[in-house]
């Protein structure tokens, strides 16, 4: 070892600071804290073994939360293939198609808390939905959007397909854009119609991009909290696994309790994403 | 008949992202009178009413909110280019033991979702004494960035190496090699962190939600957020408030469509 291999090292030193005073750190403390009860004030902690990691799995109304992400991910199939649609048709000449794509992404940029009151607005009983749909005449459809059970959580899991939409519509059209442009000439050559230049070229050439996609859409779909935090507060049988996470910590202090809840997110997390690249091997890793 | 189709769906999704956005832009310029009396759809009858606007801008304090958004922006984004890029320039340029490591560090904290580790996150920050100062959602936004850091080895493994060695060779030490030489020609790629990440920041709720209680340390976000409970009963001013929200996003958006659609793409799939 030369006396220069420290240099790198202080280049480094402020990235992994805080990368490991911020990511990891917590990461560590979080394992510890889950086989503890704690207020997060007490100077003492009282182990508990495994009793916070029973308690998210067996009491009811912390593994019922799980199960409110699959109305997120099955919308987010739903989103997934509306953006597949449409990055499709906008990747063959369509007239005002920057216009298109700019009104299909614009969603995605917008403030998470005027999203909220977008939409509070919306659904509110007498609101724009309600009169767009007696506008259509169907307006025996109505109903209190965000304060029946039954639909609120449909209506909350269609606002996170509106707002992310746009999000996966222009990855798959950067995607399928980058795609040489001679394959297209060769395939009408060919004799090929649009169904066989999306089967034969488009698939094969995003399919990363869509499996990427994917683990996106299942992590996000555990990890949802800002839609129906700022439009139910978990009202109405829309509470999720990170807005009771939230409130255990935050407001009952059962710090250990929201530790449990949260490295089990945090392995169910990991573990799709080993799945993932297990599955479908990364062909450009090239980072060293 | 397909070509029908395919304009027919694109209208229609236009509508179903504009329309909802349309309808609080007519609520923020109607009167409190006209807005109980009239639908959602009815356009407002003076385009030119800004009451509402004042209105919100005032009790929302709305100045201050865009003053410590604009503050933690700027400070945030300027420690993430200079942390971000000292970190690349010892991964692209240094060899030395135990690089795989710090590579794998950074990768697999990648995949940690921020929101689960808030829990543990918090003491940290409080034990810092750093909860309720802006300085906290400064450090997370700076501490939790490593998609920057991607997208800058990316673009200096593509800068050659030979104006570095050809600079050492001049005399230069590496330090300067990196001020003069990498720096500058990191733009690109600096204004796609900046861009990517400012948007982030400007929309971030829960950090400013959880970190900066006072309502003196308000950024945009958590400024309109608490027009959520008083005035549920005055849509006209939430609206008004949610527009001057959204108006900035707007700006930026028509005026750097382009290099946000590259930004995004390169953010998401490193």
């Amino acid at each position: 070892m030369t006396l220069r291999s420290w240099r790198p090292w202080l280049y480094l030193l402020p990235a992994l600071a805080l990368l490991i005073t911020f990511t990891y750190v917590p990461v560590g403390n979080m394992v510890w804290y889950s086989f503890h009860k704690w207020d997060g004030l007490d100077p003492v902690m009282d182990p508990v073994g495994w009793d916070n990691y029973v308690r998210v799995f067996t009491d009811e109304r912390y593994w019922r939360v799980f199960l409110i992400s699959l109305y997120y991910f099955v919308a987010s199939f739903a989103q997934i293939a509306i953006a597949l649609y449409f990055a499709v048709v906008l990747s063959f000449s369509t007239r005002f198609r920057n216009l298109f794509k700019g009104i299909l992404f614009f969603p995605y940029l917008l403030n998470g808390v005027a999203v909220g009151f977008v939409f509070l607005y919306l659904f509110q009983p007498g609101g724009t939905l309600d009169t767009v749909l007696r506008f259509l005449g169907l307006g025996d459809h109505t109903k209190l959007w965000l304060g029946d059970p039954d639909v609120a959580n449909l209506s909350l899991a269609g606002t996170s397909v509106w707002r992310f939409t746009g999000l996966s519509f222009v990855l798959f059209l950067g995607a399928i854009q980058s795609i040489p442009g001679e394959i297209y000439e060769a395939a009408d050559l060919d004799g090929a119609n649009r169904w066989h230049q999306f089967r034969y070229i488009i698939a094969p050439g995003i399919r990363r991009i869509i499996s990427l996609s994917f683990i996106l859409a299942i992590s996000g779909s555990l990890a949802v909290f800002e839609i129906p935090f700022l439009m139910t507060g978990g009202a109405n049988g829309t509470r999720t696994f990170v807005i009771q996470a939230y409130e255990t910590a935050f407001q009952f202090r059962q710090i250990g309790l929201a530790s449990a809840m949260a490295v089990v997110l945090l392995a169910v997390v990991l573990l799709l994403t080993w799945i993932q690249r297990r599955v479908l091997p990364d062909d450009e890793v090239t980072l060293s | 008949m397909i070509r029908t189709g395919k304009y027919a769906s694109l209208i229609l999704a236009s509508l179903v992202v504009l329309v909802p956005l349309v309808v609080v832009l007519f609520a923020a310029f109607k009167t409190h009178a006209e807005y109980s009396t009239t639908g959602p759809l009815t356009p407002p009858r003076d385009w030119l009413n800004f009451d509402n606007f004042v209105t919100a801008w005032k009790a929302g304090h709305m100045l201050r909110g865009f003053w410590n958004t604009t503050v933690i922006l700027v400070v945030s984004l300027t420690g993430t280019v200079l942390v971000g890029t000292l970190a690349a320039y010892a991964i692209s340029r240094f060899s030395f033991a135990l690089k795989r490591l710090v590579l794998g560090l950074f990768l697999v904290a990648a995949l940690v979702p921020g929101v689960t580790t808030q829990v543990a996150t918090y003491q940290i920050v409080k034990s810092m004494g750093l909860v309720n100062t802006p300085w906290s959602a400064i450090v997370l936004f700076l501490g939790t960035d490593i998609v920057s850091i991607y997208i800058f080895i990316q673009f200096m493994e593509s800068i050659p190496r030979s104006l570095d060695q050809a600079a050492l060779i001049d005399g230069a030490n590496r330090f300067t090699v990196y001020r003069r030489i990498i720096l500058p020609l990191m733009r690109p790629a600096i204004a796609t962190v900046v861009i990517i990440k400012g948007i982030a920041i400007y929309n971030e709720f829960y950090i400013p939600f959880l970190y900066l209680r006072s309502p003196e340390l308000n950024v945009i976000s958590t400024a309109l957020f608490r027009f959520k409970g008083p005035y549920g009963a005055q849509w006209e001013t939430i609206a008004a408030c949610t527009m001057i929200v959204i108006l900035p996003t707007v700006v930026i958006f028509l005026l750097l469509q382009r290099f946000i659609y590259n930004g995004i793409t390169a953010g998401a799939t490193k």
